[in-house]
């Protein structure tokens, strides 16, 4: 069977990102370790984003309590609107958006900066100076991100529940104690475990592909937008993929 | 190692040591065919010229020595080592004994002058201490030529700068071998001929034995101790720059034809 010059290069590109993932487990791992530019990469990946994502998951958690609560209230159930914010902003939203606001900033970040080192030879002379580039560049990058993303939700999770409570309190008024109450008695652990477990492989993958992107750049500066672009692209979408085949695994192991 | 290959007392060639060695090398890119066979020695403390039309393979052919690039076939032997037959690390070990300054300088731009320079230092001689480190890093500059340039960021420096800086890191770690591709492209002709004397200067002071391609034949007349002509994958003639000048082949008169 012949397939399709799209179906073919989009299954040598999914080869090659797998690829590209195994030599990172091949050669993350062993002596000598970077971790001097791991703690800078944390420090990007981490520190460095989380005003970005702070905001958004602030918005988020306003706009989630006010846009709910006129429904809930038709049905006389606002009691549950904390139990619903913190359901669907722990275990979906907070870990979907911080990731693929992150995909965004730093997928394209990695991406840009790799593919601009590879045009302009740096990489090239890392390697000529006895200094691999994979462990140097793409280890840690990959790792900061995987660490990174999900503190990064805890972070977003815990600022869209604030942000909630300050919604709730827009039309009336509801007590800080009263509200978290509400809050933990409706998170159970199957809420959290899955939500905090696939926000590592949200993070693993906005590494692995940004890094690719870039790593494998060409075409001069044109390919570098190129990376930086698809970079975002791709991440966005296997974010959601992730999350399709997490939601159907905890289904699997009732979890839901 | 291969005992055949063992270059250190290869004396086919007068009675220098030969420190690169390349037999039959080819590679090809597709279609492509880039180098088909092409043979030459480096000897110690020689300055090595390699010229040739754009697209000949030039570089291709020093980043074969480096193992940037997977020749086809063929023998590449640096310092007595069969680099294709190399494993990683010891490849990255034989890295360190030769310089490679390209053509675009490839600073890594988000670092300041200094930390480029001290990158390859850190990395490779972890044991230096700090003042060590910024003696050898004052040094290195001040060979090139650049003192205060410390703190300056790659994309505050002028082109001839960059060369110059680039020229600076590869030469910290004290290589053997140095490698230039195209030193003076797109520089002005002070700067090229500054470039092409800090070359020679170099090789006096460090006693490196250097390959360098490049199209500007000024540069080549400064530096070269012998000139070799690739076309056509293969080394298509050599010799001291004046003997080609002379050569009535018509291949290396289209080279040399401004200068007649």
């Amino acid at each position: 069977m012949k397939l399709s010059p799209s179906l073919e290069n989009f299954l040598n590109e999914v080869g090659e990102i797998v690829s590209f993932a195994g030599r990172f487990f091949r050669e993350g791992f062993k002596p000598r370790y970077e971790l001097k530019e791991l703690l800078r990469q944390c420090y990007i990946v981490g520190y460095q984003s989380l005003p970005l994502v702070g905001i958004t998951a602030f918005i988020m958690g306003m706009v989630l309590t006010v846009q709910s609560r006129p429904t809930l209230e038709q049905f006389g159930a606002e009691s549950y609107l904390p139990a619903m914010v913190a359901v669907s902003v722990v275990r979906e939203i907070g870990p979907v958006i911080t990731a693929l606001i992150c995909a965004g900033k730093i997928g394209s970040s990695i991406g840009a900066e790799l593919g601009s080192m590879k045009v302009t030879e740096q990489i090239d002379a890392m390697e000529v100076s006895g200094t691999n580039p994979f462990k140097y560049l793409v280890a840690t990058r990959i790792l900061a991100c995987t660490l990174m993303i999900p503190i990064l939700v805890v972070i977003a999770d815990a600022l869209a529940m604030y942000a909630s409570y300050l919604g709730v309190n827009i039309k009336g008024f509801t007590d800080w104690n009263l509200y978290y109450t509400k809050v933990f008695e409706a998170l159970t652990f199957s809420d959290v475990l899955p939500a905090f477990i696939k926000s590592y492989f949200f993070g693993f993958a906005i590494g692995v592909i940004g890094c690719y992107k870039g790593y494998n750049s060409k075409k001069g500066t044109e390919g570098v937008g190129r990376a930086a672009n698809s970079a975002v692209v791709v991440t966005s979408l296997t974010i959601f993929i992730l999350d399709l085949i997490a939601v159907q695994i905890t289904d699997l192991l009732g979890l839901n | 190692m291969n005992a055949e290959g063992n270059l250190k007392k290869d004396r086919n060639s007068g009675d220098q040591e030969v420190v690169v060695r390349v037999r039959n090398l080819y590679l090809s890119f597709g279609n492509n065919k880039v180098l088909q066979g092409f043979d030459f020695d480096l000897h110690r403390g020689e300055n090595l010229v390699v010229v040739g039309k754009s697209g000949s393979g030039k570089s291709v052919l020093i980043k074969c020595l480096v193992g940037l690039l997977q020749p086809d076939s063929g023998v590449v032997e640096v310092l007595g080592e069969d680099v294709l037959k190399l494993n990683q690390e010891e490849l990255d070990h034989l890295r360190v004994k030769m310089g490679f300054l390209f053509q675009g300088s490839a600073l890594y731009d988000s670092m300041t002058v200094r930390e480029n320079l001290e990158f390859p230092l850190r990395r490779h001689w972890i044991d230096k201490d700090k003042d060590e480190v910024e003696k050898l890093i004052t040094q290195a500059l001040a060979n090139v030529g650049l003192e205060q340039a410390h703190e300056l960021m790659p994309a505050e420096l002028s082109g001839g700068m960059r060369k110059r800086v680039g020229l600076a890191r590869t030469l910290i770690l004290k290589p053997e071998i140095m490698l230039y591709d195209e030193p003076t492209t797109g520089l002005d002709p002070i700067t090229s001929k500054g470039i092409s004397r800090l070359i020679l200067d170099i090789r006096q002071k460090l006693n490196t034995s250097s390959i360098i391609i490049t199209h500007d034949l000024q540069c080549a007349r400064i530096v070269a101790d012998r000139v070799l002509v690739l076309a056509d994958g293969i080394c298509h003639a050599s010799g001291t720059f004046e003997e080609l000048l002379k050569s009535e082949d018509p291949v290396v008169k289209e080279f040399f034809e401004d200068l007649r």
